[in-house]
């Protein structure tokens, strides 16, 4: 039971040089995996591929040693860095977490969902605030992988300790496997079993 | 009108708007056919106070007949307009979503119809199809719909690159979900304002296809036949059949453009705010 990529490569196009070249990679099931690198190592590009989004140009991604579903709700799920592109604002905030299925209450408590924001407009809420329902949307749907590409970059310090600590605690109820995409070394260490540096 | 904002004066105006065309479509269509018939005793009569508009050569007051006309002039923007729009949504969104050759074949349509000036395309349509309401409502509504579907094609395409509509194919919904959903909903103002803007582009057609003889018959009250008419007698010195009815469809033009604009702004949302 494991999110596998093997010998991965990717560009954008034809002409463009190899963001990721023959990167292999194992995520055990339950098990909270840092990636780690500068800006420009193709962090973001190699959790969109992980999570279906992209296509590899060579190689694959395997999960349990079979392909990654292209349709129904994905087990793999990634979570921007920015919420505010990953929320339709035409919609208000009950709707965005309908999506991906029945609303969890205990979910929202821990996230400190207010009730009443769910009848508002994204735009109403603060980007902090609409991490947390992407990241409850997210778990709501039963993903088992959860990739979070530098989803607390933008957040400060108090938000973010509230956000990881819903995420890990998720994590370990569910034994669901976490991915963190993160620049920031301290944290990578302080919440994953093992990290991985892309620069080297 | 000092408490009130912009927004509110807007909303207001249009309401006014929307309303003086609802009075005009409804007089044409609520006025009997006494006050349009023939009064030989009064033909030729310049405007007055019984006869607003004057009387033409068969004594059949103006006024009255512009009205009507401009009620048929209304229902052809209404019938063409909404088709034409129904069909730039279902085009544009074709060309968006299709293939790389829907995409192609439907742009080269565009390109076509676009390139072949508006008059001679409604004009022949029209006339291939016996004249009449139904060929210059199948005219117009097959003439108008480029633009607009060029434009819902590019507002789909942006949308269906938003991280948003990734996101909800990836939480397993399908496309013709995220496309009631997520799509649809977006192209709300673009179609109402198409749509309205189309509207008097409609109206000028039928106006003028109508007047080269190639639209309406000449039985009908309609703007084009009275300005056609009144060609004929302008050298003689009868100047109101032309001035009075041609200054009608100018101002309601004028009004459904200004309705058109104010809609956007009450429904963009960069402006809705204000």
């Amino acid at each position: 039971m494991a999110l596998e990529a093997k010998n991965l490569s990717f560009r954008y196009a034809r002409n463009l040089p190899w963001v990721l070249e023959n990167r292999s990679l194992r995520v055990e099931e339950g098990e909270r995996l840092g990636l780690f690198a500068p800006s420009g190592y193709g962090k973001t590009t190699l959790a969109m591929v992980l999570s279906g989004y992209l296509q590899p140009t060579r190689g694959e991604v395997l999960l349990d040693g079979k392909p990654l579903p292209m349709t129904g709700v994905c087990p793999v799920q990634l979570i921007y860095q920015h919420p505010e592109k990953a929320i339709n604002p035409r919609w208000r905030l009950r709707k965005v977490l309908e999506e991906s299925g029945q609303l969890d209450e205990a979910v929202l408590g821990a996230f400190g969902i207010e009730p009443a924001w769910l009848d508002r407009f994204p735009r109403e809420l603060s980007g902090g605030e609409l991490q947390r329902f992407c990241v409850a949307r997210a778990l709501m749907s039963g993903c088992r992988y959860l990739i979070c590409d530098e989803i607390s970059t933008m957040l400060d310090v108090i938000t973010q300790a509230q956000i990881w600590n819903v995420v890990l605690s998720e994590a370990e109820k569910r034994n669901m496997a976490v991915i963190a995409v993160t620049h920031n070394r301290h944290l990578a260490q302080r919440i994953c079993t093992r990290t991985v540096d892309l620069s080297e | 009108m000092r408490r009130m904002n912009r927004r509110t004066r807007v909303l207001m105006l249009t309401l006014v708007m929307a309303l003086l065309l609802a009075a005009v479509y409804l007089a044409g269509l609520l006025v009997p056919e006494e006050a349009v018939a023939s009064h030989f005793m009064e033909a030729r009569q310049a405007p007055s106070l019984t006869h607003l508009f004057g009387t033409d050569t068969l004594g059949r007051d103006l006024f009255w007949r512009t009205i009507k006309g401009l009620s048929v002039s209304l229902t052809v923007g209404i019938a063409a307009s909404g088709i034409s729009a129904v069909v730039a949504v279902l085009v544009g969104i074709a060309a968006a979503v299709g293939s790389k050759r829907v995409d192609g074949v439907i742009n080269w349509v565009i390109d076509l119809v676009m390139g072949v000036p508006h008059t001679i395309l409604v004009l022949l349509i029209s006339f291939a199809l016996g004249r009449g309401l139904t060929g210059l409502l199948v005219g117009i509504a097959c003439t108008h719909w480029c633009s607009l579907a060029r434009l819902i094609r590019g507002e789909v395409m942006q949308l269906r690159s938003q991280q948003y509509v990734a996101v909800s194919r990836r939480l397993g919904k399908s496309s013709g979900w995220i496309l009631i959903h997520h799509l649809l909903p977006h192209l709300v103002p673009q179609f109402f304002v198409g749509l309205i803007l189309l509207f008097p582009h409609a109206i000028l057609h039928e106006a003028s296809i109508s007047f080269l003889g190639y639209g309406l018959p000449p039985e009908q009250p309609a703007i084009g036949i009275i300005l056609a008419e009144s060609m004929n007698y302008l050298s003689a010195g009868m100047w109101w059949p032309a001035v009075f009815p041609g200054l009608t469809l100018v101002a309601i033009v004028l009004l459904i453009d200004r309705l058109g604009d104010n809609l956007r702004k009450i429904l963009d949302p960069y402006s809705a705010q204000e």
